[in-house]
């Protein structure tokens, strides 16, 4: 099980991977689409990643959820419990 | 008369050089693409073919990762390509709604498509990226060149196997004496250097076999040619209607004085072997650039290095030029590229333009004992051409019987 410290860390390669942006960025309280950037293909591609990278299933309802990098992280935590 | 259309902007990624000017001086030198492939996959499927000509610089090391990540390897050529064409033109100001792009492949996203086909067989259909899909079609390289400058009058791509590059920049031809834009971005792409088209191409033998000597394998004209070696990579042209370039102040390299396109409705793969409908397209082309035979000094053969496949060629060239072909300076440069499919006919269109800017011919290699049925005036030493008005042609020839040419004349 990985602490909410190392899924951010985690999350941030998977978003640096896809799109580029400095790991540094992708922070608790930043929005995918209005602080990121990131639009629907990406995030697609961001949760099919992060669900192999923690061994989690993230239902396609639930992506809608997941407004700010907090909540992908708050959530892949709650799965991984 | 219609509107006068020439070109100021040339880009190239190919076997022979990463650019423009390193792929022409390469093919003023002479030299060979085409190596033994280094990939497991060679070995993997036994493959009965083990080279090819690979671009000699990679697109991961032009482009960025990110954007590499989201575009099939026959896109990020047409890009990089387009881009060196683009700066190449010098063009700063422009209403894009006037700026078209006619970008052809033969192939298509075929890395993309079969990648996605392992990962649905091995991991499931929610490991398909989402990105699949406007990666693998055919129409994704101009769509990324026309999102990448911008280019709103349009986005064709013209299929029509090996004569799509040329058929592209027939496109574009048309697209700016219609009206339709003041500009045009064309050109060709292809990436199709995996095992799946290897293998089928090697299936109908058109591939040459001559594993222990890839650069000796492109040998077009020569009696001992076995088939065509595989090539990718992009060629992009920027083609521009006279007044606007005039206006503009542009470096204009030549005139793309006409075009045609004919099928040949003979046979599915072979060619005519009369050459009847490349004949219809060269008399066709000439007759669209208001040319005649005698003006014509150089050819950029299509020429692939089939037994089957040269000499139809050349009786059209002497069908449609008469007795002036043994006038006409014939570079075969497949020798040194090897094929790039769609992308072919842009990569020859652009050295066939340097050919006229430059007053040299390029040089075709491997030629050692020349077909005796195929007696045309090859190019294997350095050449100049004439000085004065000169036209030059650059042919291409495609499964499905198309046939494509187009006509260029110095400035």
């Amino acid at each position: 099980m990985a602490s909410n410290e190392e899924i951010l860390t985690g999350l941030a390669e998977i978003v640096n991977e896809e799109t580029g942006l400095a790991p540094e960025s992708v922070e608790m309280d930043k929005s995918f689409t209005d602080d990121l950037d990131i639009d629907s293909i990406s995030m697609m591609t961001i949760v099919v990643n992060a669900e192999e990278k923690f061994g989690v299933r993230i239902p396609d309802e639930e992506v809608k959820n997941l407004k700010t990098v907090g909540d992908a992280v708050n959530f892949i935590s709650g799965a991984q419990a | 008369m219609p509107r006068k259309v020439v070109i100021t902007g040339l880009g190239a990624t190919t076997p022979i050089g990463g650019d423009v000017p390193t792929m022409w001086a390469n093919a003023l030198r002479g030299v060979s693409g085409a190596r033994t492939i280094e990939a497991d996959w060679v070995a993997k499927y036994e493959l009965p073919v083990t080279f090819a000509a690979q671009v000699s610089t990679p697109a991961s090391e032009v482009l960025t990762r990110v954007e590499a990540k989201r575009m099939d390897p026959s896109t990020q050529f047409a890009v990089v390509a387009a881009r060196e064409a683009w700066r190449d033109s010098g063009i700063e100001e422009l209403d894009k709604d006037r700026l078209a792009v006619a970008f052809a492949t033969g192939i298509g996203g075929v890395w993309t498509l079969l990648d996605a086909w392992d990962t649905l067989r091995e991991k499931g259909p929610r490991r398909v990226l989402p990105m699949t899909v406007p990666m693998l079609m055919p129409n994704g390289p101009a769509a990324a060149v026309s999102l990448d400058l911008g280019a709103r009058a349009g986005a064709h791509t013209p299929v029509s196997a090996c004569a799509s590059g040329t058929e592209a920049v027939h496109q574009g031809l048309e697209l700016i004496r219609s009206g339709k834009a003041d500009v045009v971005v064309c050109g060709g792409a292809e990436a199709a250097i995996h095992p799946m088209p290897i293998a089928a191409f090697a299936s109908m033998h058109a591939l040459s076999r001559r594993n222990d000597e890839p650069e000796l394998a492109s040998r077009p004209y020569d009696t001992g040619r076995d088939g065509f070696v595989m090539g990718e990579g992009a060629g992009a042209l920027v083609i521009e209607a006279e007044e606007h370039a005039l206006a503009r102040g542009a470096r204009i390299y030549a005139e793309l004085a006409g075009t045609s396109v004919t099928a040949d409705a003979y046979h599915i793969t072979a060619p005519d072997p009369e050459g009847l409908g490349a004949t219809r397209a060269l008399k066709a082309a000439l007759f669209d650039a208001r040319a005649q035979a005698t003006d014509v000094v150089h050819v950029n053969a299509h020429a692939t290095s089939t037994p089957v496949g040269d000499k139809p060629e050349y009786v059209a060239l002497k069908t449609a030029l008469g007795s002036h072909v043994d006038q006409v300076a014939v570079s075969a440069t497949k020798s040194q590229t090897g094929h790039l499919l769609g992308a072919s006919g842009a990569v020859e269109a652009v050295m066939t333009v340097l050919a006229l800017r430059d007053r040299t011919a390029p040089l075709t290699i491997n030629l050692d004992n020349q077909d005796p049925d195929i007696p045309l005036d090859v190019v294997t030493a350095p050449r100049e051409l004439p000085s004065g008005d000169i036209v030059a042609l650059s042919n291409s020839f495609g499964f499905g019987g198309h046939n494509a040419v187009i006509v260029l004349r110095s400035i």
